[in-house]
């Protein structure tokens, strides 16, 4: 089943995909973190290595995740995102963290 | 006409600075990549247009960034930086074991010959290698693997390897620079490599003359005598007349020997460039005055240059790989400090006058001499 995701995502990563403030994802399968960074990944090729590392696959210490007003970041990325997500209701939020002084 | 390009790296983008041949009124474009940290870009002596940039951000990675029109525009080439087989361990600060963690690409090296063949040398150290224009990078994995890697340390800055010098009559010489490793050299194309830091000598480190260890800041070489190398160590200047079989020690009456850049004048092979830095507790020019030596002997003698810079109350610092020299027939000087300025001499160091003053923290300082 395909589902039609938005993705904020931050302005970093909007200038270098070349795209506005949220683009929208053809997502097969289960609607996961894992399968939506995939799908981001493939549709945006610059993306890859920005958000989780090319060889562990692990998410950057500074980029967060959350879905429906909770952080998902500390989630397994293939826990099933809420429904709210995978029907396109609510944008899936990729951040930069705050961090630094 | 002759003109200049003057490609600097800062902590919050990149500019492209150009001039005429006089190289006294600038045009200052960027900045690029705004926000990101630019830690080297670098043309192809090949192809002048033909520019790479390092990308670096503590939240996002690195991207590698091309142009094929002098900077006009850029496009994202090949992120991906994997170490060959298994990477293995390099000693950590308090002398364990640590895994080799790619972290960012400090320099950038395009060959003297190829516009799509290019090195980049990264923290963790390591030396990388493109061939396709910088769509794909390859891991020469010799150079960690020649014996001493799982002994390389960190510097404060983190275990970066920052300085690669092409060999431009020998293709198959190379000689780079890590800290706080020292420095290597590969006589075969980068496949094998062996350290070069004999005649170094650290007092901060448990042997002060070991093979490996020492913290070289900068290496340089004038293109016409590539077996001849200077070198801004942690402390002291050096230099070597055998590619760095052996070196010795050239600080003579520098106020102080502690510093980051070294440069050679384009024309003269024995005219080298300083810029002296307290210490390595303060990093910032002594007495508040910002002072580049030249030494037109190769070393020992000394001669600071102030025309037109801060004598009073200067307190930046002008890192490893923030000073150029151009090749126009009266050799250009140039360099950039951690308070934004880009400084530059037309007459080989005699006066300086200031392109910029107000961008972000100055990384790197290339130029570009084009006709």
């Amino acid at each position: 089943m395909t589902h039609h995701v938005r993705v904020e995502l931050p302005q970093h990563l909007r200038t270098l995909a070349g795209v506005k403030y949220e683009v929208s994802l053809d997502v097969n399968g289960d609607v996961t973190p894992r399968n939506i960074l995939d799908t981001l990944e493939a549709s945006y090729p610059v993306l890859a290595g920005t958000m989780r590392d090319h060889v562990t696959g692990k998410r950057r210490p500074f980029v967060r995740f959350f879905a429906c007003g909770s952080d998902w970041s500390l989630e397994p990325t293939d826990t099933r995102l809420p429904d709210d997500i995978a029907s396109g209701r609510e944008p899936f939020l990729i951040v930069g963290a705050i961090a630094g002084g | 006409m002759s003109h200049v390009r003057v490609l600097a790296g800062t902590r919050k983008g990149a500019f492209i600075l150009s001039s005429d041949g006089k190289r006294q009124k600038w045009d200052v474009a960027g900045p690029f990549f705004g926000g990101w940290e630019i830690y080297h870009l670098k043309g192809s002596p090949a192809d002048p247009n033909r520019l790479y940039a390092s990308q670096t951000s503590g939240w996002f990675g690195q991207q590698l960034q091309r142009s094929d029109d002098g900077g006009k525009t850029w496009t994202p080439v090949g992120n991906k930086f994997v170490y060959d087989g298994t990477p293995g361990t390099h000693m950590w600060y308090d002398g364990t074991p640590h895994p080799w963690e790619f972290k960012r690409v400090w320099h950038l090296e395009p060959s003297v010959h190829d516009p799509d063949t290019a090195y980049a040398g990264a923290e963790d150290a390591a030396l990388f290698k493109t061939t396709d224009g910088g769509a794909t990078w390859q891991e020469l994995p010799g150079l960690r693997n020649h014996g001493t890697g799982a002994k390389w340390q960190p510097g404060a800055g983190g275990l970066c390897l920052h300085t690669i010098i092409l060999d431009p009559n020998n293709s198959k010489r190379m000689v780079i620079a890590i800290s706080a490793a020292g420095a290597f050299r590969s006589d075969d194309a980068g496949a094998s490599w062996k350290p070069i830091n004999r005649g170094l000598v650290s007092k901060y480190i448990p042997d002060p003359h070991a093979e490996v260890g020492h913290c070289v800041h900068h290496i340089a070489m004038h293109p016409s005598r590539p077996d001849t190398l200077f070198m801004q160590k942690h402390w002291d200047v050096m230099r070597s007349d055998n590619a760095g079989d052996e070196w010795t020690r050239v600080s003579g009456n520098l106020p102080t020997d502690f510093g980051f850049v070294i440069d050679v004048h384009a024309h003269e092979p024995e005219t080298i460039y300083v810029v002296p830095i307290k210490s390595d507790s303060e990093h910032y020019p002594m007495d508040g005055q910002l002072r580049v030596f030249r030494s037109r002997s190769g070393g020992h003698d000394w001669e600071p240059l102030t025309k037109g810079l801060p004598q009073t109350n200067c307190y930046v610092n002008v890192l490893r790989d923030a000073m150029a020299v151009d090749t126009l027939d009266q050799c250009g000087v140039y360099f950039g400090t951690t308070g934004g300025q880009v400084y530059a001499s037309s007459d080989a160091g005699d006066t300086w006058h200031s392109i910029v003053h107000d961008l972000p923290p100055v990384l790197s300082v290339e130029v570009q001499t084009l006709s």
